[in-house]
């Protein structure tokens, strides 16, 4: 019994270690203080200046369009080669391997670097193109579509390949009407994993982005470092406002997944067969 | 010229050619930087300069001396939670495994502001304590992902193995210490990797908690700034040569890189 409390005691310290400050903050974002600890009065003008500041609206409205477009290359990228990958040689295959390992152990910091010097430094291509940055993000992604795919490539039944090229179809055909649906859990997860790493990045944007463009990350960055109050706490309404969604999608995944027969649990340990 | 053949092979082509022009060509590059000076001569200069810059080395011990406390105090408030998530036969374990996933997805920048504005409240100046807040931020940064590896870990420990142990004459804690902990290493090894590098690496954490940037990610911040790309590829490359040999040692890609960024769905 007293080891259920002591263990139980902890979950919900580490949980309010956890939870807040995300919490305090959003308190205060309905109210007109600018400062955390004085209380006055309630208000929604934080909201207001979020929504309606066109600075603010561009940001957003430019990380997610970004985070869904790299995202979006990611998913083929990726999915394509995973899919060639897995039918090729073991020799290519490993350089593949390894070349995809890359971006997920290195550092960010040596990721975004290495790719600026490459594209700006010696290929001399102008930030204002959102080349650069869109290739980062890319660059990012891409490796855990390619890790999210494998799995479901290796789980499948080969032979339904072979039984639809004996019956008549073509490559093409059979790679679109047979192997993609078998892998498509894989791509979503992949694309999913992607919109979230690329909201969350700092490093790559900030060595690659064009100097009049912002994401979440870089402007609030920026933003600490002296902002105007009226955006300093419009960021915790945006604080907020990603806090409420992302409960939101956490609880939709979850209702999801009950409902499906027991092929995949909440936390997404399928039974994916490790090597 | 023979008629074209499609072949599943080829769907690879595309996601090669990715790799090598934006993730080995620039690794190349940053060698090729890191080995010549401004007229683009060979040197090791660089490299030397690393090594006898009393500035950089006091950089990197210091962000070692980080990253091993954060790391040790992720890892001592994290085991205890992912252990009675995973094996304290709690109902509706995966559910509230999700609340301490969660605030992985919401932007890092946004939540280091939050601790921010509470450790404000509660210490006032935050560069009175530099290194306590250094570790108070990243560890609440990076506790998530030290969580779901050793959870993941634990989850599938076998159960019966404990049952022995303790059939044997095993007290609770010699069972702890010479069958769970060992059969963890998995995850705790993984959980540290997730954990370690980005806090010798992250210093946005560090400069937005009291503007201060003295750990190893921040001398490529700053050769950045100053448009140093030499001084700065042999930064990036020292670090790429640390992060690759403990990735040997860490083994090969699989499952978990991709579980321990909370790929959940």
């Amino acid at each position: 019994m007293m080891k259920k409390v002591l263990s139980y005691s902890w979950l919900v310290l580490v949980a309010l270690f956890m939870y807040i400050p995300v919490l305090i903050l959003a308190f205060y974002s309905f109210t007109d203080s600018t400062t955390i600890g004085a209380v006055r009065g309630f208000s929604l003008h934080n909201y207001v200046t979020l929504f309606t500041m066109e600075e603010l609206r561009n940001m957003i409205g430019g990380t997610l369009l970004l985070a869904v477009g790299a995202a979006a290359i990611a998913a083929v990228l990726g999915t394509l080669g995973a899919i060639g990958a897995f039918y090729s040689r073991p020799v290519p295959r490993t350089l593949v391997e390894t070349a995809n390992r890359v971006p997920v152990v290195n550092a960010d910091v040596v990721t975004a670097f290495s790719i600026c010097i490459l594209l700006i430094v010696v290929l001399g291509i102008e930030k204002n193109t959102f080349i650069p940055l869109v290739i980062g993000h890319v660059v990012l992604c891409t490796p855990f579509v390619y890790l999210a795919v494998m799995p479901k490539l290796k789980q499948m039944d080969n032979g339904l390949y072979e039984a639809a090229l004996d019956l008549g179809a073509t490559p093409f055909q059979a790679l679109r009407k047979i192997v993609l649906p078998q892998i498509i859990p894989g791509v979503i997860s992949g694309f999913m994993l992607s919109i979230t790493l690329s909201l969350d990045d700092y490093f790559v944007s900030t060595y690659t982005k064009p100097a009049t463009f912002d994401t979440i990350s870089t402007y609030v960055y920026n933003a600490t470092r002296g902002a105007q109050t009226e955006i300093k706490t419009a960021l915790w309404a945006l604080s907020t406002v990603i806090f409420l969604v992302v409960i939101i999608a956490v609880v939709l995944m979850n209702l999801a997944a009950s409902k499906q027969p027991k092929t995949q649990e909440v936390s997404g340990h399928d039974g994916r067969e490790r090597e | 010229m023979g008629t074209f053949r499609f072949s599943r092979k080829q769907l690879c082509i595309p996601y090669a050619l990715f790799l090598v022009c934006f993730v080995v060509l620039p690794l190349a590059v940053i060698i090729y930087y890191a080995f010549t000076d401004g007229s683009g001569r060979f040197t090791l200069e660089n490299l030397l300069s690393f090594f006898t810059n009393g500035n950089t080395i006091g950089t990197l011990c210091y962000s070692v001396v980080i990253a091993v406390a954060v790391t040790a105090v992720c890892l001592l408030i994290a085991y205890p939670v992912a252990y009675v998530l995973a094996r304290s036969g709690l109902k509706r374990g995966p559910v509230i495994l999700m609340m301490f996933i969660l605030p992985m997805w919401i932007n890092f920048t946004l939540r280091i502001t939050a601790l921010k504005e509470v450790l404000t409240l509660i210490e006032g100046n935050l560069s009175l304590h530099p290194f306590l807040n250094t570790i108070i931020a990243m560890t609440y940064d990076f506790l998530p992902f030290m969580i779901l590896p050793l959870y993941t870990t634990l989850l599938q420990l076998d159960e019966s193995l404990l049952e022995a142990a303790a059939d044997l004459g095993a007290g609770p804690v010699a069972v702890f210490f010479r069958v769970t902990l060992p059969l963890s290493m998995p995850g705790i090894v993984s959980g540290v990797t997730m954990t370690f590098l980005p806090a010798m690496t992250n210093y946005v954490i560090l400069d937005m908690i009291y503007n201060s940037t003295y750990i190893m990610g921040s001398l490529i911040g700053s050769y950045f700034n100053i448009y140093d790309w030499h001084n700065g590829s042999m930064i990036s490359l020292i670090l790429f040569a640390g992060i690759c040999i403990v990735s040997i040692f860490t083994g090969k890609a699989d499952q978990s890189d991709l579980d321990n960024r909370g790929a959940v769905l």
